[in-house]
């Protein structure tokens, strides 16, 4: 088991023909991903990495029947990207893409969650469920398949996870990213929720960082809501006041949004918190020794 | 982005907002002309800055002669201004706005912003303007009302009749507000804004709604779709280093440690911040050099990093996902060639080819500390920056 995706996900790519969804698509082809198409609007009727390209997602959902989309579209086009996808019943959209205008994902995130879609990112390096599907831009390399499930705001930050998991010989159940900005598509409460369901992950790493209250949010979910063992590490613990750290997301503001602030809360809420990055790893061996 | 009193204000006039009539100069000189085509026999002179807490630091002024006028432009352009909101070497002032004066019977508070947990863009209003809004919402929450806007149906008279109680207006008032709110609305959608503050909306002695201030901050990731706002851009009140370093796509935050760090990905550049100050270190910046670091935007990073004399050891830390660490090793050994790099370097590659990348690495003309292991690369730069 995992969430979200495996073997039998049917994922189409949107912005397929460009290099970078072309540099990753191969990637995901070659780790075992069922990518049955993709779409380029234009290029309808050309075969791409061996696979069919559409105009439209009406199209494409005629021909292969995909379930799940995954976004390289530069970001001026991603709302469009998102809501055709959406519109046209495709049960899990990935955006990768960085730099979506935040008001264009206020419309975006009002639909998807009418349509009952799920949005993950942007901004964000996908998922993957190790020796299943990867969807997404992170090194297959550095996963094996196993029982923590990941949850991260930042892509880096969650391969520095995830290694440390692999280091320690327990792997990955499944890994998703869910993106730095301020308004994501899918939040850790939704994801948290999914690995709490899944039978194959027995913990659950959760990196948080500076910036907006969602990790105080998923303290409270899980305090009421998840009976697994959650480690989670919070980035910017040094970062000042009022200076966004690269993340759209990321900027502590009006005095909120602090590491501070947010690590009292988790361990108030019972989550194991790592004292630095360095010490997941070794934290989930901790907690999952005692449990 | 940020944007300059006068620039708010002129878009806000574009939105048929009651903004006092202004005018914006460089020079000294064209003060006196400014003084008259404003009118009147009062003016406010506001230093131009991106920062709040300028009127507690002597930048602003109320003037009875357009030679005083003068003479506060004289005493302030090409001056950096310091407020509780900036850094101590202050912010340069290189505009100053002279506008009518306005007579204030009660002032307010109003902004908006785009919150994340209603997903909504949400009105801020108060009673309580002029003041530090924090402060009013610790003290007395019940005098603050939020109102989230509906993306799709926009802002509603109800919603600002429901402002309006909290505010404390009249039926008149209420009557000028219902318009200002819509047209708020209108102008965050259509600019693009991620924040909006009128600190103090006043209540004239007329009786009437007037926006004294305008705080407008515009969403770095819709700037292609704004090119009007774009050219508002002002430089010279960044840091010199953040600027240079967002021209060439890189995200830097300039702190006051003596560690550079050059680290690829937001989230991994703030952990190795931290990482730094667990050993006991100071970082002396956050900088990302982004997801498709090349080769050249490596060299460009080091320059950066370097530019800042504090800086004692540089410590690289990144993981290689899309990028190749080879090409990251390759990019420090080209920068350190370029650049002449004389303080130690501390690099530790993971990911894609982190072997062929630690391998270039033992070829560079300076001693550099290839280590794999991020606590041990980290507890080294600490070390070499004793």
């Amino acid at each position: 088991m995992s969430i979200l995706v495996d073997k039998e996900t049917r994922v189409v790519v949107q912005g397929f023909t460009g290099s970078q969804a072309t540099l990753h698509s191969e990637q995901a082809i070659e780790y075992g991903t069922n990518i049955v198409g993709g779409i380029t609007p234009g290029k309808g009727g050309q075969t791409h990495l061996g696979k069919p390209v559409f105009d439209t997602m009406e199209e494409a959902k005629k021909s292969v029947n995909p379930n799940a989309s995954l976004i390289f579209v530069p970001a001026p086009f991603c709302k469009d990207s998102i809501l055709e996808a959406a519109e046209s019943g495709i049960e899990l959209i990935i955006c990768i893409t960085e730099g979506v205008p935040t008001l264009d994902m206020l419309d975006v995130k009002k639909r998807v969650d009418e349509l009952g879609v799920t949005l993950i990112g942007p901004n964000c390096p996908g998922l993957i469920t190790p020796g299943e599907a990867k969807l997404g831009i992170m090194p297959a390399s550095i996963h094996v398949p196993g029982s923590v499930g990941i949850i991260s705001r930042s892509g880096t930050l969650t391969y520095e996870a995830v290694k440390q998991t692999t280091d320690i010989g327990l792997g990955q159940s499944s890994c998703v990213g869910i993106g730095g900005d301020p308004i994501p598509g899918s939040s850790f409460i939704d994801i948290l929720k999914l690995f709490q369901e899944d039978p194959q992950t027995e913990a659950i790493v959760m990196v948080g960082e500076i910036g907006g209250t969602a990790e105080e949010d998923a303290a409270e979910y899980i305090k009421q809501n998840i009976t697994k063992p959650v480690v989670s590490y919070i980035a910017g613990q040094t970062a000042p006041e009022g200076k966004r750290m690269g993340h759209a997301g990321a900027i502590i503001a009006g005095g909120k949004g602090t590491a501070a602030d947010k690590i009292k809360k988790l361990k108030e809420c019972g989550v194991h918190v790592a004292d630095s990055l360095v010490d997941i790893g070794s934290k989930v061996s901790e907690v999952l020794s005692k449990n | 982005m940020n944007l300059h009193e006068f620039q708010g204000k002129a878009l806000f006039a574009e939105y048929d907002l009651p903004v006092s009539t202004g005018k914006v100069i460089y020079e000294a000189e064209d003060a006196l002309k400014a003084c008259r085509d404003v009118g009147g026999s009062k003016w406010v002179v506001k230093a131009q800055v991106h920062a709040g807490g300028r009127g507690k630091s002597g930048g602003v002024k109320l003037v009875d002669s357009p030679d005083d006028a003068i003479e506060f432009a004289k005493s302030w352009l090409g001056k950096r201004l310091i407020t509780y909101q900036t850094d101590s070497n202050g912010q340069l002032v290189n505009s100053i706005l002279i506008e009518e004066c306005t007579d204030i019977a009660k002032e307010l508070y109003l902004s908006a912003v785009i919150d994340r947990d209603s997903q909504r863009v949400v009105f801020i209003g108060s009673s309580e303007g002029g003041v530090n809004i924090e402060e009013v919402a610790k003290k007395t929450p019940e005098k603050i009302i939020y109102e989230a806007i509906d993306p799709l149906c926009g802002a509603q008279p109800f919603q600002a009749r429901k402002i309006s109680k909290v505010l404390g207006l009249n039926a008149e008032q209420t009557k000028q507000f219902t318009p200002m709110l819509q047209n708020l609305m209108k102008l965050f959608v259509e600019k693009d804004l991620s924040l909006l503050e009128i600190n103090p909306l006043v209540i004239t002695n007329g009786g009437n709604l007037h926006c004294l201030d305008a705080k407008v901050n515009i969403d770095s990731n819709a700037i292609f779709r704004q090119p009007e706002i774009a050219e508002m851009h002002d430089a010279s009140q960044e840091d010199p280093r953040e600027a240079e370093a967002a021209k060439n796509d890189l995200s830097y935050v300039s702190l006051d440690g003596n560690i550079g760090c050059m680290v690829n990905g937001a989230g991994l550049a703030m952990g190795t911040m931290d990482t730094i100050k667990f050993f006991g270190g100071n970082p002396a910046n956050f900088l990302d050099v982004g997801g498709t670091a090349t080769q050249e935007r490596v060299s460009k990073a080091f320059k950066i990093i370097l530019d800042d004399p504090e800086v004692k050891v540089v410590l690289v830390n990144i993981f290689g996902g899309i990028v190749r660490c080879d090409l990251i090793a390759e990019g420090v050994l080209a920068a350190i060639e370029e650049v002449g790099v004389e303080i130690p370097v501390v690099v530790r590659l993971e990911g894609n080819n982190a072997d062929i990348g630690s391998e270039i690495l033992s070829r560079a003309v300076i001693k550099i500390e290839s280590i794999n292991n991020l606590a041990d690369a980290a507890k080294k730069a600490v070390e070499l920056a004793k």
